[in-house]
């Protein structure tokens, strides 16, 4: 625990029970404006509908609001009070001008159905938005409805059935890679494709004999996370996507790590046919606890016929509209056109970063996770040394003999002021610990994650219960998760 | 660049000490031939001043400022300014999904508060942390059905929000899940007979909406004992979610997908919004998305966890309910608070205040224009025909800041000049007046008109 205190201190959080505890009837944190037009009966108008009790809803104050809500977030742990080197999930900095501007009047309170020709400034956004996307990714097209990573992955999908579906035959199933996200699979059936699993060769990456091999005309799509989840970038990609094409397949590109790339090297450029992108990683807009997101699908011009509908266009007279009549859209996968609010966040990002500040920042984010791997490759077992982009994964292999595995070396970095790296994921590594730094952590920040690391080792080898107990500072201790899911509780009622 | 916290001699530090001397020899893993050799087509890097601009600029082109009465899945209610607030606090906002339970107590009691007053609003026993919107919700709860039931043919009303069923449509089609769209009558609601007849022992589910798209309250009841009667689940959507404070839910329903924007959610040309789906306890197995549940640690103290993750796709993989991963988490924490602010007396009292509203609205619209389907109970939504396009009235409403119903022969060609209008708590009797005022003038114009060529015709 020697370096603890560079880090963190303990320090008192309050007590809060739920907000229906302190609910008694008759308190309120409404008032209505008086009504400018008659009352109304509302048994006349709603008869047997009409809705007499809303059961245990609460009654509280605004004090007791601002004081629940306010005590709650203490208890949470965020990017603004320190690094969250979660694999995969590109924590990064949620710039606070996205947010100021998210809320200006005529965007936040822009209508989906208003008229175009008052509409012309949320088109403008749209539009510009994909013309970044576009360049950034090098493909010819976007569709920026899906609500999230997932959702545009079932989008993409939808899109190579599609393609194949007009060239006489959908085809049967989708080749995956072990070390992929479990979305990409789930994705898979969602779409009635059958999934087959792709294993990796000894350095990480897709073992090319394998899928030469495995494809064939009843492949659709290979789905390829590109750098991969070990972080290393697939140096075979264009032999990979000359494969697949040899045959009529598409290469699908998950782009969960495209923090590695942006201004460096593009998907376009490599082979890739579609792939989504998810702006609540790569583009800054903030997790908020797990969402919202957005998943923008970039496609090669094979594919544009099929986008989803509606597509934003320029009209004759230079006014923005939206075109619904495309006949081989795969149609619709969400009401409206997708989470709004979030591009005008990835916008703003990508303004106040422009061509150089994008650049640097991918080149922060690698030498970031360089960094750690170089200092921690003494402590931690590496099970692939091929080059790191902009992740790292190491394994708990040396400290699994004191009996200390991934996921108490990741609750013992919480007393020591971080939040967790990505645990057993992924899942060709076995005791996985998947470290993604991104740029946005300083040398400092690093320094003292790194003698963290060190210092856990340790007790790893002095006191390994210390960690295996551990978190030994939150409020609560290690949760019971299997009673939890046995006998599952899911809402609060009156008397438990 | 503002954002990142290193200094030229922190870069060559960390260069040095990896081994390295240029930031481009650690991109000599990806080959020569593929890396960018030029800038980006991006706007050049812009002050943050500059961007306030830039977006204001479009805030200016988006109807600034405007009376709306536009609804049909989106709607315009006061949003306390507590809601911002704490959303703003950068615990909740910056966050990830709390899997790591000890230090997110905070994201999980709040989702866990969240999901027992969706169930307290809906009449059912449990409901999830969060799905996209209330258009995905529905195709996932229908999804859901077809799993329950080991049915796959699915009846929709054409009720139902259209882009909704656009969306289920998409969902549908490859998993050849056969849809049957079933009409509505003069009273604008499910035609039952008609319903009956589709209804058959392949069908898994029914999907409905409540109010549905025209704002009028459907008959969950007898539609459910039609679903039921065939073995067949009851799936209701409500998009309008504050229409819970003041009408019935459907309590027979097996299913709630529910598009909860209403509560404190900006209506932000048409998202971030969020989804929920809520259901019986028997059926929570098959449910889609995150769960928060009640534990203890190992001193006995209360805590919260997500649970039931063996339906989720990171452990099932290509055998889960779902792919869904991230959710709504952020919206949903503006949806609790919106509806703790409210609560039970004030969310009874803010419905009240639509309905008030709209009676008032649709009585006079009802003298000008012909008000459509009076026949059922309504929310706040309503719709009128008028003798001239609606999208002409609009157009000279526009002139007066303010954007008119919406014209339905987009989606319904068979209405004609039918427009749905909706009414909060927002909209003013000015407003209203005024609206009502333009389509009088239509009105008599085209009467006028019509007298003219009346005329015409006599004299000829």
């Amino acid at each position: 625990m020697k370096h603890m205190t560079r880090k963190a201190t303990r320090h008192v959080n309050q007590n809060e029970g739920l907000i229906f505890e302190k609910s008694s009837a008759g308190k309120g944190a409404w008032k209505l404006p008086p009504l400018d037009v008659p009352e109304v009966d509302t048994k006349k108008l709603l008869g047997s509908s009409e809705r007499k009790d809303l059961g245990n809803m609460p009654e509280v104050s605004e004090i007791e609001i601002i004081r629940h809500f306010t005590r709650l977030s203490t208890w949470n742990y965020a990017i603004d009070l320190g690094m969250y080197p979660l694999g995969s999930c590109t924590m990064k900095y949620n710039p606070r001008v996205n947010e100021h501007v998210a809320r200006v009047e005529g965007l936040a309170d822009g209508h989906p159905y208003q008229p175009e020709k008052v509409s012309q400034g949320a088109l403008r956004i749209l539009q510009t938005l994909s013309e970044c996307l576009i360049d950034i990714t090098g493909m010819d097209a976007i569709t920026l409805q899906p609500a999230a990573g997932a959702h545009g992955e079932m989008t993409g999908l939808l899109m190579v059935r599609a393609y194949h579906q007009s060239k006489g035959n959908a085809r049967k199933k989708i080749l995956i890679p072990d070390s992929a996200h479990g979305t990409n699979p789930a994705t898979a059936a969602m779409v009635n494709y059958a999934v087959e699993n792709l294993k990796s060769d000894a350095r990480g990456m897709v073992d090319v004999a394998a899928l030469e091999s495995q494809m064939n005309e009843d492949v659709a799509a290979l789905m390829l996370t590109n750098p991969n989840t070990l972080g290393v970038f697939e140096q075979q990609i264009h032999k990979i996507a000359d494969i697949l094409h040899a045959k009529g397949g598409l290469l699908y590109m998950d782009g969960a790590n495209m923090n590695a790339l942006v201004g460096k090297v593009r998907p376009g450029d490599f082979g890739v046919d579609v792939m989504h992108l998810n702006l609540h990683k790569t583009f800054s807009t903030p997790h908020g606890g797990g969402g919202p997101g957005s998943g923008p699908v970039a496609i090669k011009k094979s594919l544009e016929p099929f986008l989803p509908t509606p597509v934003v266009i320029a009209k004759p007279d230079g006014t923005l509209g939206f075109e619904y009549n495309r006949p081989k859209s795969v149609g619709r996968v969400r009401a409206f056109y997708g989470n709004f609010g979030m591009f005008v966040r990835a916008l703003a990002y990508i303004m106040a970063n422009g061509p150089d500040g994008l650049r640097q920042t991918t080149e922060d984010a690698v030498l970031n996770a360089n960094y750690m791997r170089k200092g921690l490759e003494a402590t931690y077992d590496l099970p692939y040394s091929t080059p790191t982009m902009h992740e790292v994964v190491f394994s708990d292999k040396l400290q699994a003999k004191n009996g200390v595995r991934t996921m108490d070396i990741a609750k013992r970095l919480i007393d020591y002021g971080f939040h967790p790296y990505t645990t057993a994921f992924p899942l060709i590594v076995p005791g996985a610990m998947m470290i993604e730094p991104t740029e946005s952590e300083s040398k400092e920040e690093m320094d003292l994650f790194i003698e963290a690391m060190t210092s856990i080792a340790e007790e790893v080898q002095e006191d390994p219960q210390l960690v295996l107990d551990a978190p030994h500072s939150t409020r609560v201790s290690r949760l019971d998760e299997t009673a939890a899911a046995r006998k599952p509780v899911l809402r609060w009622k009156p008397g438990n | 660049m503002r954002y990142l916290p290193k200094s030229p001699a922190d870069r060559e530090a960390m260069l040095k000490a990896i081994g390295l001397r240029s930031l481009d020899e650690l991109f000599a893993p990806i080959p020569a031939e593929y890396r960018l050799s030029r800038d980006l087509k991006v706007p050049r890097q812009m002050a943050e001043s500059e961007i306030v601009e830039w977006f204001k600029e479009r805030s200016r082109e988006n109807g600034e400022g405007y009376t709306s009465f536009l609804g049909a899945g989106a709607y315009f209610h006061y949003r306390p300014v507590v809601i911002d607030s704490l959303i703003s606090r950068g615990e909740f906002l910056t966050a990830y999904t709390p899997y790591q339970a000890e230090i997110s107590q905070g994201t999980l009691q709040s989702i866990f508060e969240f999901q027992t007053m969706i169930c307290e609003l809906t009449g059912m026993e449990v409901a999830n942390a969060s799905m996209y919107d209330g258009s995905t919700a529905a195709a996932e709860a229908v999804m859901m059905a077809v799993r329950l039931t080991g049915r796959r043919s699915v009846v929709v009303a054409r009720s139902l929000h259209p882009e909704y069923r656009e969306v289920l449509t998409t969902y549908a089609t490859h998993q050849g899940m056969p849809l049957a769209v079933v009409g509505f009558g003069d009273d604008g609601r499910v035609n039952l007979e008609e319903l009956a007849k589709a209804v058959s022992g392949e069908t898994a589910c029914l999907l409905i909406q409540s109010p549905n798209f025209f704002g009028t309250i459907e008959d969950a009841d007898a539609i459910a004992e039609i679903a039921h009667k065939n073995g067949a689940m009851l799936v209701v959507s409500i998009a309008e979610a504050l229409s819970l404070g003041i009408v019935e839910p459907p309590r027979h329903a097996d299913v709630i997908a529910m598009e909860a924007q209403s509560f404190g959610v900006p209506v932000a040309f048409g998202g971030p919004y969020c989804g929920v789906i809520a259901t019986r306890e028997k059926f929570v197995r098959q449910m889609p998305g995150r769960l928060v549940g009640q534990t203890t640690d190992k001193q006995g103290k209360r805590g919260f966890v997500l649970t039931l993750a063996t339906r989720e796709q990171h452990i099932r993989r290509e055998k889960a309910t779902s792919n869904i991963c991230t959710n709504q988490a952020l919206v949903a924490l503006m949806v609790n608070i919106f509806m703790t602010i409210y609560g039970k007396a004030g969310l009874r009292e803010l419905a009240k205040q639509n309905l008030a509203k709209t009676a008032y609205a649709a009585e006079q619209f009802g003298k000008q224009g012909k008000l459509l389907f009076t026949g059922a109970p309504r929310f706040n939504e309503f719709v009128v025909a008028t003798s001239e396009d609606p999208y002409a009235i609009n157009s000279r409403l526009l002139g007066h800041k303010t954007v008119g119903g919406l014209p339905l022969k987009k989606f319904f060609p068979e209405l004609g000049n039918a427009a749905l209008w909706c009414c909060t708590e927002m909209t003013t009797r000015t407003a209203i007046d005024t609206a009502v005022g333009l389509v009088a003038e239509s009105e008599s114009s085209v009467r006028s008109l019509k007298r003219e060529a009346d005329v015409e015709e006599v004299a000829r």
